[in-house]
């Protein structure tokens, strides 16, 4: 450890700031989808560790639940649904002051009924005469409300919202779209290293262009091949082989660059003992080199993948929007579209969407950061 | 779908592939056992078993598109009738076609620049501290989730409320305990689009930190040392040595940024889809595609600006390329 000096501290508490700027945001989202969506909606997240006081208003029973006792007709029930966990500390019967009473005192009606309201919500309702009316009285109570995570917004999104199947699709998208290029592109790279053809250095260069080609410039030529592929053939113009085909035409340029990059810094005295043995380039490329690449194709994976994962436009484009082929990212722009204000589905959807990216990156973040470096540029 | 037909589909699509490499090399060797004569014809065919695939995809979806879209762009609508430079007139006069323009220069300038710096600042911050790689981490993670995920997550951030309720928005709930107006952020033209490029930033920032990260790490201990000892301050430490040894390093993240950021797309359509004044060339290109039945000319025009201003960067890197070949 060094010695505390003031640039070292200075230096610490501004890595802090830059810390916890970045890691806020999240944080917020991931809090407010575990919360309950009524208390998600008026209230901040960072007010769901401390407890909250709210005024709320509830109905009592009416006169079907009545028993009588004694002299006396009662109505003993309790306020809250069932999972509520609430400590109500004042109460009231009428909306002009609404905390009048300290919770367990009798408070009077006009017609004379009497009613006492209890901490936990319980309250007994007490009359001379017979209730007449169906509908019960209103409360008014303020209660503390301790904090409380659930995962219902979890269950509601899911299956509810369709995000469950979205999930899936994705899935199906993203690992052909990934494998497919990656079984292509490194018999190209190994091509383009270790085999000698004409045009050859044309090839790489094209490559490297095709690296910083906006996905833009392909789009509407793809989409009308496409279309006129599927109108001859009679199939729909939008379908996952189309997709990961795309993806593999998309990401090509950049994968096979980057296992170009790798290949070639393998000793060639190696290959070339091999092909001195008679190995054919088949063989080479099985025996040696797929072995020894196996890092560089983690990596690639990786990025390919989360590339895929995370893509819109691709997905908007090659893909329909039933529920039986939408992605994740598409149903979740969907649902900003839709369900705007419905914080506790935009919240939790969009931490479903998150939970793959965020898993590969914690537990291969090595991998992630190598391939990263290893020259990220992607059209 | 199930799970169950899903699975078959991807199965039998990868395994196409798989086995159309197996396949064509296992005939190329048995024929080649049966009459060994002709050995530079099998290398041709096993050369082309190997790089036809990637070529004929290379071909469909990049090269062949690229020069088709050219094409477009002095055609009509439907792509049938030459109309010479109608689309580009059309373009120069277009109100939101000058809009996006103006914005994506500003994305151009402020994005690259502030994730840039940023990252320098934060690799060079947490190098020295032993809790920097966690530091190194939470600030890489945006990386790793989508840009419309990431628009969730700053929507949210930006939430309104009208003035006497609570904020649900963190930047709005900030903005009041400090005594301000509640603002409806993403509605605020020209300093909306500053709250849009904050969430790029946001992301990029952490590319820039893991490839600085990496370049600091080659810089020789000695230098540093040496630098130390003759009482130079961290600050000159910064400017005269580090800064000089990563200029390659900027310019390698600012490319990969700069090209990021024109092609802008997932986070504009998430989150405003152009409106208040904050549309952007991917954007408004992707509205001609499908509107009013799609308009491949006007389309095609658009993508055309966006690979005008990639044109630079990509003739420097065959320019880097051509020089390493050399050597």
């Amino acid at each position: 450890m060094k010695k505390l000096t003031f640039t070292s501290v200075f230096s610490q508490l501004l890595l802090l700031l830059f810390v916890i700027a970045w890691i806020v945001p999240t944080f917020g989202l991931f809090i407010s989808s575990l919360r309950d969506k009524d208390v998600l909606a008026i209230s901040g997240w960072w007010t769901s560790f401390t407890t909250t006081e709210v005024n709320e208003i509830y109905r009592t029973k009416g006169k079907e639940d009545q028993i009588k006792e004694g002299d006396y007709y009662f109505i003993k029930s309790n306020l809250f649904d069932e999972n509520q966990v609430k400590e109500i500390y004042r109460f009231g019967i009428t909306s002009k002051n609404i905390d009048e009473y300290e919770v367990g005192e009798t408070a009077l009606f006009k017609d004379e009924t009497e009613i006492t309201v209890f901490e936990n919500g319980d309250y007994i309702w007490k009359s001379k005469e017979e209730f007449k009316k169906k509908k019960g009285k209103r409360i008014f109570v303020s209660a503390k409300s301790p904090p409380s995570f659930t995962l219902d917004n979890y269950k509601e999104v899911l299956l509810k919202e369709g995000l469950g199947q979205a999930f899936l699709n994705t899935f199906a998208v993203a690992l052909p779209a990934t494998l497919i290029p990656l079984i292509i592109c490194s018999y190209f790279a190994y091509a383009l290293t270790w085999m000698k053809f004409y045009g050859r250095d044309l090839l790489l260069a094209t490559i490297i262009a095709s690296l910083v080609v906006p996905l833009q410039m392909c789009l509407i030529p793809v989409l009308t091949i496409y279309n006129d592929f599927g109108a001859l053939f009679g199939v729909s113009a939008k379908s996952y082989p189309g997709i990961w085909m795309a993806h593999t035409g998309f990401g090509l340029a950049s994968t096979t660059f980057l296992l170009w990059n790798f290949l070639k810094t393998l000793p060639s005295e190696m290959i070339e003992a091999a092909r001195v043995d008679g190995a054919t380039h088949y063989d080479t490329f099985i025996k040696i080199v797929v072995p020894l690449s196996i890092p560089s194709f983690a990596s690639i994976f990786i990025l390919q993948f989360l590339w895929v994962w995370n893509d819109l436009l691709v997905g908007l484009v090659f893909l329909d929007k039933h529920p039986s082929e939408i992605i994740l990212t598409a149903k979740l722009k969907e649902l900003l579209g839709s369900r705007g204000e419905n914080w506790e589905i935009l919240t939790t959807g969009a931490f479903v969407s998150m939970t793959v990216p965020l898993f590969i990156f914690f537990s291969l973040q090595r991998y992630f950061i190598r391939g990263l470096v290893a020259g990220s540029v992607k059209g | 779908m199930s799970i169950f037909s899903l699975a078959i589909t991807v199965l039998i699509g990868v395994l196409f592939f798989v086995l159309f490499f197996h396949l064509s090399n296992f005939l190329l060797d048995y024929f080649r056992v049966k009459s060994s004569k002709n050995f530079s014809f099998e290398n041709s065919l096993r050369v082309i078993i190997f790089i036809a695939p990637a070529f004929i995809v290379l071909f469909v979806f990049i090269i062949y598109p690229v020069f088709e879209t050219i094409r477009l762009s002095f055609y009509d609508k439907v792509g049938e009738n030459f109309v010479g430079l109608f689309n580009y007139t059309w373009a120069i006069n277009d109100p939101d076609f000058k809009r996006s323009i103006i914005n994506n220069l500003g994305w151009l300038i402020v994005v690259p620049t502030l994730s840039t710096f940023f990252g320098l600042v934060i690799a060079n911050l947490a190098d020295r501290i032993w809790w920097g790689s966690i530091a190194k981490s939470i600030i890489f993670m945006p990386m790793a989730i989508s840009f419309v995920g990431a628009g969730v997550i700053w929507k949210f951030m930006y939430d309104y409320r009208g003035p006497g309720d609570q904020q649900i928005g963190l930047l709005n709930a900030i903005a009041v305990a400090l005594g301000f107006e509640p603002q409806a952020w993403l509605t605020i033209p020209v300093w909306n689009n500053l709250f849009l490029m904050a969430i790029m930033i946001w992301i990029q920032t952490g590319l820039a930190l893991v490839i600085f990260s990496a370049a600091l790490r080659s810089i020789p201990n000695e230098t540093l040392d040496a630098a130390r000892i003759d009482g130079a301050s961290e600050l000159k430490i910064f400017w005269s040595i580090i800064i000089p040894y990563l200029e390659q390093t900027i310019l390698v993240i600012w490319t990969i940024i700069t090209i990021l950021v024109l092609k802008v797309f997932d986070i504009i359509y998430a989150m405003t889809n152009g409106q208040w004044q904050t549309e952007v060339l991917a954007n408004l290109m992707y509205d001609w595609m499908f509107r009013g039945g799609g308009d491949s000319g006007r389309g095609s025009v658009l993508a055309f600006c966006i690979l005008i201003g990639v044109i630079p960067i990509l003739a420097w890197n065959l320019y880097r390329h051509k020089q390493e070949q050399k050597v």
